[in-house]
Order: structure tokens, then C-alpha cells, then sequence
């Protein structure tokens, strides 16, 4: 039970940033835009909120900061590919590539600095042998909990959501009834780009306190196959992201601690979470029913003949 | 402001163009030009970092005799390769490769540039101007086996490999060899996460060993992200590896094993200067200083570090090798008779654990 437990403390510590970088993408691709630099924006958020943290203490000042990073960073590939038109993959990768630089760049001063990790909402109930599960984590469980919920509401409650799925959906449609279509995907990256800086500051504040280049070590490529992953619906995206932190971290459990399931090898561990998505794909081409695809213009530039 | 496509991209291009420009090369013909490859960041404050301590030891030393650069980052395959060959067409005449995967790339570029010399860390193929140079870090996982051995309450340990290489094997079993000298019950749980720099991946494998009884973690990754949990959780201890952590684990970090490569770089500068350089062989430690031990934390006891430095000094003049039979592997079979210590080549091929060691799958 203790180990349960304990388990999924380190499962809910794992999924947090991937939780929270998918949901930012989820509402880009939502948007009819591909942003493949998560994990460029993830490092810029990361190095951003240490520095910040470092130099202030203040562990919120940091998450803000790495989500601003994360925002301005997103606004570079904004302008290449909403004003510019240009390509959104090799854009986005090129932002990856940027991010993994440049956050090497400005951290360089700072490798041998420890910061404090971000203490638990409940202090209390923190310590507490079966309720820390619940109440045993620092702000950003909660507030990816939280954003799950707000992202379904806006998505499929709210006027503006009807506005971003259809910008995605059928962004000529949505042009030709009066709704500028390149403000909503401007609106949509900036957003994603805050929640991957926002996941990225995660990794020194919440999870190992330091900074290290690369420190989020593919994390963002998982969070952009978890959007693929969850069919781009909130609530999956949720199970998807524990369900690959489960996998993650019962992979080093079950090393660590010996017993049958220590006899699977740890290459198949790590191949766990893509042939899952692998899976899902092929499910979802096999269902008839087309609401369970991808935005009809992801991935393409919006380009009106006027 | 309007900006047209056509007239954006020009600037761009024009940007691009300029780092290019600033790249020739200004060097003077009697400098020698030393190239070093990491396989990480310099700023890892560990293996990569201790490599680097070791360049700027050389450019102390020999100061205007020499011209040091080096290539951080370098993955072990193909793209080290390039590197390797960029290197030398700089006009590097001494290149140290410093990881164990950059060997086969050296190899394949050593015979198009008979002239420069080559060393590389760790490895196991020579040539006719490449040179191999390791450093016993065993010997440092023995003395932290010494105080895991008498300082853990569980027996049991648990360390972090990145792959399962004889050097990470090696270590693995001196240390539970030393551990178990002080208490034979003592075990050792390797977790290898297939990488060298996932610090979040690394903090979890150790979550995932003190939640299960282990309370002394060891690592053979290149950071203290192991180390720093250790702290949060308040287990009874760690260790730095290749590097003083303690800035990061102040009271968890037991001692370190420092990476001191600095007076192997000067020796083979200077050899290569005075045109003596000859492909060597070296495998160093405490003895010769390229392996040394960080502070003892003062949680150590007296007698904990009595004995830990009876091992260290034992090592040093030659009384200890930590290898020496009987040694029993993990399944209870004798490999090494009592009395009979395992040459360097068995030990640089070591792929099989010793008792103590819980094997992973």
C-alpha cells in the first residue's frame, strides 16, 4: 500500500509537465497549427524560471517567467509561420533546435547552482502515509488538473472555443464569415507557448532542482505524441499523459526494486509509450467516426485567394 | 511597418552568412592545437565538467604553448565523426575523444591524419596514433563502499548506470565488493536508465529506490540529480561522481569521486610538444592522483572514515586491490580463486556481478 502509494506520488511528479505542455499543444493543433518546438519552448521555460527562481526565490515568479519565456519563444514561430506562411514543421523544429541553444547559452553561468525545490500546497497533508496522493503535490498538479477542465469548457462550452475549433476545422469557412483566422492562431500559439514554458520551469522547480542542458531530455516530443495520442480531446489527454507517466516511472520501480516485473527489459519500457500511440492510431483510422481526427487544417499555412 | 517576404529573407540570409566570416582561423604555426570531446555539457558538474577542468589545467600550465578547443555535446555515432574530422582539419594535433562511444568514430578518421595524435577515455582500441588512457575510477567506489558498508541501516543500495558497460559494471561490483567486506548482508540494486543526462529520469530512478528500502544511493550518470534527492528524502547518504556535488547535497553528499585528469592532459601536451608522444596505454588512480577523493562529510563517524582511508591508502601503496579473489558472481559461483587479483584486461571486459549485486533484467 505505502509503495502504491509512493508510486503514484512519482507517477502525478513525472506526468505534471508532459500534462501540461500536451495541453498547450492540444489547443494549438486545435487551432489548425503545428508547433513542433514544444520542446524548445519547454527548455527556454525551464532555464527562465531557474534563473528566476535562483535570483528571487519566488517560486510563482519563476512558473510566470517561464511561461512568458515559453510565450515569447512561441511568438517567434508565430510571425515565421502565421504572418510569414512559412513552413510549420521545419519551422517548429527549427524553434526546437533555437530552444535546446539558447537555453544552454543563458544557463551556462548557472550549472552548479542548487535551487529549492517548490513545497507542497498542503504541507500538512503532505506528509500524510495515503492522503499525500491526493494532497501531497506543489502547484503545477493542481493547476494542470485545473486546465484540463478549462480547456474541454472553452473547447466545447464556450463561444471563443467554437471560434478556435473552426478556425482549425475549416479556417477559409471560418475567414469568409468574419473571423480572422490568423489573430485566433496567433492567440492559440502564444497560449501554447506559455503552458510549454509553464511544464518546461517544471523540471528545476518541481521535479530535480538544478539546471541542466537539455534537462527535459525529449519530454516535449512525448507531449506532442500524447496530443496524437488522446485524438485531441482534453479528458484523454489526461489519462494519456498519467498513463505514460505510469509507464515511465514503473519502468525504474520495477528495476529498482526487483520482482517479476523487473525481468521486462528496459528497452521495452521505453518503447511502451510509443507503440501505445502507435496503437491508438491505428485504432482511431479503423473507427468510421471522423470526429476522432485531427483538425482538418492542421499544419497548414492559411492562405486566402483574395 | 510593412516587411515583404522576399526582403525579410535577404537580411535573414545575410545574418546567417556572418558567423561564417568570423570563423577563420587566426592560429600561429608554433602553437599546439588541442581538440577535446565531450559527449556532454561542460557545465554538467560532473564527468564532462571534470574533463574540462582538465583542459583548462593544460592551458595553466603550458599557457602560450598551446591553443585548446573543444566540442561539447558530441553524440556517440556518426556525428562524432565529423567532429573528430573538423578537429583535426583545424589543425588540432593532439585530440582527446572523452567518452567510451566516440571509439569507433576515432578509429575510422585516425589513419587520414597520420600526423595528429589521438587519445581516447575509457576505450579498448589502439592504433598506430591512437592512444587509450582510462582512470581507476574503481578504486573511488571502493573507498564510498567502505562508508556505505558501515554507515547504511538497510544494507542495501542502490546505483544509477547509465548502460551497462564493463566501466559501469566494474564499478558497481568494487563497490558492493568494499560494502560487503563491512557487512556481508549488503546488496546493491543497479537501475540503468539508458542515457547519460536525464536528470528527471535519474531523480526518479532514485525516488524509485529509497521509496523501496534503499537508503544509500550511488550514480554513474553524469549529474546530482540522484544526489539531490537523497537529500529531499533525507536518506542516509550519496555520493558525487566525477565531481565535488556537495553544493547540491550539502549533508547527503558522504564524499565524491573527483575526476582529475589534468596531469595526464599536461603530460601528453608536452609529450606531443617535445615530439616524444607515443600511443600509450595508462590506466591511473588515487596512486598517480588522476582519481582522487572529495571531502568527507562530517556525518561520516571517525572510525568510518579511519576505515575509509585504510582502503584509500591501501590502494594508493598498493597493500589493497579491491579485485582480489575469492570473489563469488551474483549467482554464488567462485569466478576468482582466493588469492589471485583479476588482471586489467578482465577487468576492462567485466561483464558479470559479483555477490551482493541484485541483477537487473
Amino acid at each position: 500500500m505505502d509503495l502504491t502509494i509512493a508510486i503514484l506520488v512519482t507517477v502525478v511528479g513525472a506526468s505534471t509537465p508532459i500534462l501540461i505542455a500536451a495541453l498547450g499543444e492540444l489547443v494549438v493543433e486545435r487551432s489548425g497549427v503545428l508547433n513542433l518546438g514544444v520542446e524548445g519552448m519547454m527548455l527556454l521555460g525551464a532555464i527562465a524560471g531557474f534563473v528566476v527562481q535562483f535570483h528571487t526565490g519566488n517560486h510563482y515568479l519563476a512558473l510566470l517567467c517561464g511561461a512568458a519565456a515559453g510565450m515569447a519563444a512561441s511568438l517567434i514561430f508565430g510571425f515565421l509561420t502565421l504572418s510569414l506562411s512559412a513552413n510549420q514543421t521545419a519551422t517548429g523544429l527549427a524553434l526546437t533546435i533555437f530552444g535546446t541553444g539558447f537555453s544552454a547559452l543563458a544557463g551556462a553561468s548557472y550549472s552548479a547552482r542548487p535551487v529549492a525545490l517548490m513545497s507542497p500546497i498542503f504541507p500538512d497533508l503532505a506528509t500524510h502515509p495515503v492522503l499525500r496522493v491526493l494532497f501531497g503535490y506543489s502547484f503545477p498538479a493542481y493547476f494542470a488538473l485545473f486546465m484540463v477542465f478549462a480547456i474541454w469548457f472553452f473547447l466545447k462550452k464556450t463561444r471563443a472555443g467554437l471560434i478556435l475549433r473552426a478556425v482549425g476545422e475549416n479556417d477559409l469557412s471560418a475567414h469568409s464569415i468574419g473571423y480572422s483566422v490568423i489573430q485566433v492562431r496567433y492567440f492559440a500559439v502564444m497560449f501554447g507557448g506559455a503552458m510549454a514554458g509553464v511544464a518546461g520551469a517544471c523540471f528545476p522547480l518541481t521535479l530535480t532542482p538544478q539546471w541542466a542542458e537539455g534537462m527535459t531530455a525529449g519530454r516535449g516530443w512525448i507531449a506532442v505524441a500524447l496530443v496524437v495520442f488522446a485524438s485531441w480531446r482534453p479528458f484523454r489527454l489526461l489519462g494519456g499523459a498519467y498513463l505514460f507517466g505510469l509507464v515511465m516511472t514503473m519502468e525504474l520501480y520495477a528495476k529498482a526494486g526487483g520482482g517479476p516485473l523487473s525481468a521486462i527489459p528496459s528497452e521495452l519500457w521505453a518503447a511502451l509509450p510509443y507503440i501505445a500511440t502507435i496503437a491508438v492510431l491505428v485504432l482511431i483510422s479503423l473507427r468510421r467516426d471522423a470526429s476522432t481526427n485531427a483538425p482538418a487544417c492542421l499544419g497548414k499555412p492559411f492562405m486566402p485567394s483574395n | 511597418m510593412t516587411l515583404s517576404r522576399r526582403g525579410f529573407i535577404k537580411v535573414g540570409g545575410a545574418a546567417m552568412t556572418l558567423p561564417l566570416l568570423g570563423g577563420t582561423a587566426f592560429g600561429q604555426a608554433e602553437k599546439l592545437k588541442i581538440g577535446f570531446i565531450y559527449v556532454g555539457s561542460i557545465n554538467d558538474n560532473g564527468y564532462n565538467y571534470a574533463h574540462n577542468q582538465g583542459r583548462l589545467y593544460v592551458e595553466e600550465n603550458l599557457g602560450d604553448a598551446v591553443e585548446t578547443m573543444f566540442v561539447e555535446n558530441v553524440p556517440e555515432g556518426p556525428d562524432c565523426e565529423r567532429v573528430v574530422r573538423e578537429l583535426a582539419q583545424q589543425g588540432c594535433k593532439l585530440i582527446f575523444a572523452t567518452s567510451f562511444g566516440f571509439g569507433d568514430s576515432v578509429i575510422k578518421v585516425a589513419p587520414e591524419f597520420p600526423d595528429v595524435a589521438f587519445e581516447h577515455a575509457t576505450g579498448y582500441m589502439k592504433a598506430d596514433n591512437v592512444g587509450l588512457y582510462n582512470a581507476r575510477f574503481y578504486e573511488g567506489r571502493a573507498v564510498c563502499g567502505v562508508i556505505a558498508g558501515h554507515m547504511s541501516k538497510t544494507a542495501k543500495a542502490g546505483y544509477i548506470g547509465s548502460f551497462p558497460i564493463p566501466e559501469v559494471v566494474m564499478g558497481i561490483n568494487s563497490f558492493v565488493l568494499a560494502a560487503r567486506q563491512v557487512n556481508p548482508e549488503f546488496t546493491i540494486t543497479p537501475v540503468y536508465i539508458s542515457t547519460w543526462n536525464d536528470p528527471a529520469k535519474e531523480a526518479d530512478a532514485a525516488r524509485a529506490m529509497i521509496d523501496q528500502g534503499i537508503d544509500i544511493v550511488a550514480q554513474h550518470t553524469d549529474g546530482p540529480a540522484a544526489l539531490q534527492v537523497a537529500a529531499e528524502r533525507g536518506i542516509v547518504g550519496g555520493f558525487g561522481q566525477g565531481a565535488d556535488m556537495s553544493a547540491f547535497a550539502p549533508d547527503t553528499q558522504l564524499t565524491a569521486i573527483i575526476d582529475h585528469w589534468g596531469p595526464h592532459y599536461l603530460a601528453s601536451a608536452k609529450a606531443v610538444i617535445e615530439g616524444t608522444w607515443v600511443p600509450g596505454d595508462t590506466w591511473e588512480g588515487l596512486k598517480e592522483d588522476v582519481v582522487q577523493m572529495g571531502p568527507y562529510n562530517a556525518k561520516v563517524p571517525a572510525d568510518v572514515v579511519t576505515a575509509a582511508e585504510a582502503m584509500r591508502t591501501g590502494q594508493i601503496d598498493g597493500s589493497v586491490h579491491i579485485f582480489t579473489g575469492p570473489i563469488n558472481d551474483h549467482t554464488g559461483t567462485e569466478r576468482v580463486a582466493a588469492g589471485v587479483t583479476m588482471t586489467d584486461a578482465e577487468l576492462l571486459s567485466m561483464d558479470w556481478y559479483v555477490e551482493g549485486v541484485i541483477p537487473p533484467a
